[in-house]
């Protein structure tokens, strides 16, 4: 809960607010990834100038100007931390904000090398954001033909072993496909794990993909001579050759409404936004409305918001760290302007480390599966311990001299949830830091 | 026998709740019983499936040069030679000492009972619970093997890291912490933390095992390297003490693009923690360890378009420790040619990577056949011991 904007009256405001203008967009900045690629771009000018000058004084002057751009991106990267955890505090409609990190996690992707590795932030703000109360086969393809998604699952690269760029490589060359988009595509993003595919459906699918590219100055950018001759099947539906992009939208339509993607994403988001253990019942629902709305997100959504077992009196879910951090600086009505002073080290000291130290490095999961769910995960000594030592110092360092009275800070931050043990602990710890730092670790402040 | 309470019903039973649980010297690891067993064992998880083929390339193996244009060259590549066979990639080249001093050895061809859909994430489900299929029980091997034998307490075994390690969850207690995390509040935050957190027992327990933790770790860690060697130091210092068992996972093996690079970088890290294990490790200790380090799959078996290789079946295990009988490569080496390969893609797996541990675990710890055929790994077969320990 925040001191500065009132929650939602209603279910129905909370789907309204969906559909209404994103305006925290606009009032916290982050920058799309389209404009993002003209950083590549200037980095891949000056390895050009180096390679061609090596040895030069210009090689040295273009070294140096690519560790500048380098370090302009890294900065950035931690300057959109900064307007995440700014819109987080300040929306009024944060349900959008939970779906939008909801789907970055379920699209996992991250930049393999150079500047790319600070591309995360951008990529949501153009695969996600537009596409969250849409159609769930727009969403998809957004986000699989994305070039981030296309660079961290090694779509790339990836021709077909007949291609005609493959011919004139020549044999010993030896290139062909890579299967990795396709695996995860069909395991992760759509019919999930234990879904109705095969090897055979993996090694069709990469075959399908074959041609999709990205070019920092263009963007996404289809190459036909990448592409794997001849029809394919997959989930024995065959899809002819057309030697563009249609082929690519048509298998992702029919795998974005297939009966075991719309169960996978039903169960996920249960589990995600209720409990581990999801009642039965209301996974079916969800299914249910999803399958016959045909895919419509905002179908989706009411269908979980709609369904009493989302709204048990109890607090179950454990808060990842970032969430904890972000719903700490709601509760602390976090300034707009708490991190216009903030250096690169600020980020670092603030969040970077003690995020790391919690379990969930900024923007770094550790595989295309994203964030654990399981409470379990978080629930550790090491990461507990990490969660007590942010919140007893970073909330001071933010806030400076504006810490809320810790009394008072119980009833803003736990509303009807707080109780006399936090109330105690509120007004008898030996200092205000330590008192905020007790509520924010407060059970009731932990789960949701 | 303060070893047969499990931790929180002692501290509640002694009124430890509440007061400074760091000061007290009942539970400092000296108190407990010793274990039964004095030998130290080491899991290591290669998280994202270890390239077998490239970190010991069959270079004897002439179908390798047809399935790999670029990768796994042999010693003509730069990798050593290990028996006229097999050689090892060129970035464990710091573990040659440890191959002569025959603490060192790989079991090839191995894999878990998965098959087939080539998941990173069942794959390696599967492999910390140790079961044939994934299906029921959801603690790991290492767990049950603590849940197996009397005496352990909960300092016995430590998961190390920030990431999960499934394969030492379960019923028996055992120690979850990080280099770095340590927790040092006032007596009287921690008794206020206790009493904000004590409708809640997860957590609860979470926060008085961190305290304890930060106790048992107070000796530290060198600052400034990076976090895996951390990771290794700190499981070498708790090792020299009254810890038996360490795990915790190595990550980045997932190479399916330019493998000559990608692949480097995670066997160096691989070197290095094992090297970091034997150099920090005290008096004895690392004469009386193995090392098993362990990967859900291995990778295909052909270099795939674009120099790297995609999910496979058969792959590699990597052991290490004075305990070891190294300086060799076992296991049934089935042959890269027409026909041999599995689905003719991936290394045919011909040992069960189960089964290679369940004899470890046996020689180390003294444990029971049936123990390890129905509780550890229930169904496994053990088949007939390869004779990895001294």
């Amino acid at each position: 809960m925040s001191p500065l904007v009132p929650g939602p009256t209603d279910v129905d405001a909370m789907l309204r607010g969906l559909q209404g203008p994103d305006a925290i967009v606009d009032r916290f900045p982050i920058e799309p990834f389209s404009i993002f690629r003209q950083r590549m771009v200037a980095v891949r000018e000056q390895i050009t100038i180096r390679r061609k000058n090596r040895g030069t004084p210009a090689a040295a002057a273009a070294r140096k100007q690519r560790n500048v751009l380098n370090k302009e991106a890294r900065i950035a990267m931690f300057e959109w931390l900064g307007q995440t955890m700014l819109r987080r505090a300040h929306t009024p409609t944060a349900f959008r904000e939970r779906l939008v990190a909801f789907w970055a996690d379920h699209f996992t992707a991250l930049g393999k090398a150079g500047v790319a590795r600070r591309a995360t932030s951008p990529y949501i703000e153009d695969a996600i954001r537009p596409n969250l109360n849409g159609n769930f086969a727009d969403l998809l393809q957004a986000t699989v033909m994305h070039p981030l998604m296309l660079d961290y699952l090694d779509q790339i690269q990836s021709m077909g072993p007949e291609s005609e760029r493959a011919a004139k490589m020549g044999p010993k060359k030896k290139r062909g496909l890579n299967e990795n988009l396709a695996r995860e595509v069909m395991e992760l993003h759509t019919l999930g794990v234990d879904g109705p595919y095969t090897q055979e459906d993996v090694t069709q699918l990469a075959e399908l993909f074959t041609g999709m590219s990205f070019q920092p100055r263009n963007g996404f950018k289809f190459r036909k001579d990448f592409v794997e001759p001849g029809a394919e099947t997959v989930l024995g539906k065959t899809y002819p050759d057309a030697y563009n992009v249609a082929p690519v939208r048509a298998v992702l339509s029919d795998l974005a409404t297939h009966p075991a993607t719309t169960r996978h994403i039903a169960h996920k988001l249960a589990v995600h936004f209720v409990t581990d253990d999801p009642d039965p019942d209301l996974v079916d629902h969800i299914e249910a409305a999803f399958a016959k709305s045909g895919g419509e997100l905002m179908s989706l959504y009411e269908a979980l918001v709609t369904h009493p077992a989302a709204w048990a009196p109890q607090l179950v879910n454990f808060k990842p760290p970032i969430d904890f951090v972000s719903s700490s600086l709601r509760g602390l009505g976090l300034p707009d302007g708490a991190f216009a002073a903030f250096t690169e080290r600020d980020f670092r000291q603030v969040f970077a480390t003690g995020l790391v130290l919690m379990g969930q490095q900024w923007e770094r999961p550790g595989g295309p599966d994203g964030w654990p769910e399981e409470d379990g995960e978080w629930i550790t000594p090491q990461g507990l311990a990490a969660r007590v030592r942010w919140a007893m110092v970073m909330p001071q360092r933010i806030m400076g001299g504006a810490l809320p009275d810790p009394r008072e800070f119980v009833e803003t931050a736990l509303g009807r949830h707080g109780n006399d043990a936090v109330r105690f602990a509120a007004a008898a710890a030996e200092s205000k830091p330590e008192a905020i730092g007790l509520v924010l670790m407060s059970p009731a402040f932990q789960r949701r | 026998m303060t070893s047969e309470l499990s931790r929180r019903t002692f501290l509640t039973r002694t009124g430890l709740l509440g007061c400074s649980l760091a000061a007290s010297p009942l539970i400092t690891p000296v108190s407990f019983a010793q274990t039964p067993w004095d030998t130290r064992l080491v899991v290591i998880i290669l998280r994202g499936g270890m390239d077998g083929l490239d970190a010991v390339q069959p270079y004897g193996d002439p179908a390798l040069r047809t399935l790999r244009g670029d990768l796994s060259a042999g010693p003509q590549g730069g990798a050593i030679d290990l028996d006229g066979y097999f050689a090892m990639h060129p970035a464990l080249a710091p573990l040659v000492p440890m191959w002569e001093a025959q603490q060192l050895a790989f079991v090839h061809a191995v894999s878990t009972p998965y098959r087939d859909k080539r998941s990173h994430f069942d794959g390696q489900d599967l492999l910390e619970a140790g079961t044939s299929e994934l299906v029921g029980a959801r603690d790991g091997w290492l767990n049950r093997m603590l849940q197996a034998v009397p005496g352990v307490h909960a300092q016995t075994a430590y998961a190390i890291g920030r990431g999960d390690m499934q394969v030492l969850q379960g019923a028996a207690e055992v120690a979850n912490w990080a280099p770095g995390s340590e927790l040092r509040l006032s007596p009287q935050a921690i008794r206020l933390m206790e009493l904000v957190a004590a409708s809640d027992p997860a957590m609860l327990n979470a926060l008085n095992e961190a305290q304890l933790l930060t106790e048992a770790s107070r000796e530290g860690v060198t600052q400034r390297v990076p976090g895996y060697v951390q990771v290794a130091e700190f499981a070498a210092q708790q090792l020299s003490k009254d810890a038996r068992i360490a795990a915790f996972s190595l990550n980045g093996w997932d190479t399916h693009s330019n493998q000559g690079n990608t692949l480097r970088p995670a066997l160096e890290r691989l070197a290095e923690t094992l090297t970091t294990l034997k150099s920090k490790m005290r008096g004895n200790t690392w004469k009386k360890t193995a090392v098993i380090a362990m990967t859900e799959f291995g990778r295909t078996a052909r270099q795939n378009g674009t120099r790297g290789t995609d999910h496979g079946t058969g792959g590699l295990m990597v052991l290490a420790g004075g305990a070891i009988r190294g300086g060799r490569v076992y296991g049934d080496w089935p042959g890269l040619g027409d026909g041999a390969l599995y689905q003719d893609r991936d290394l045919m797996p011909t040992g069960d990577v189960r089964a290679h541990t369940g004899w470890i675990m046996r020689g180390l710890m003294g444990l029971d056949q049936s123990v390890i055929e129905n509780a550890i790994f229930p169904g496994v077969d053990l088949g007939s011991d390869a004779g990895l320990l001294l």
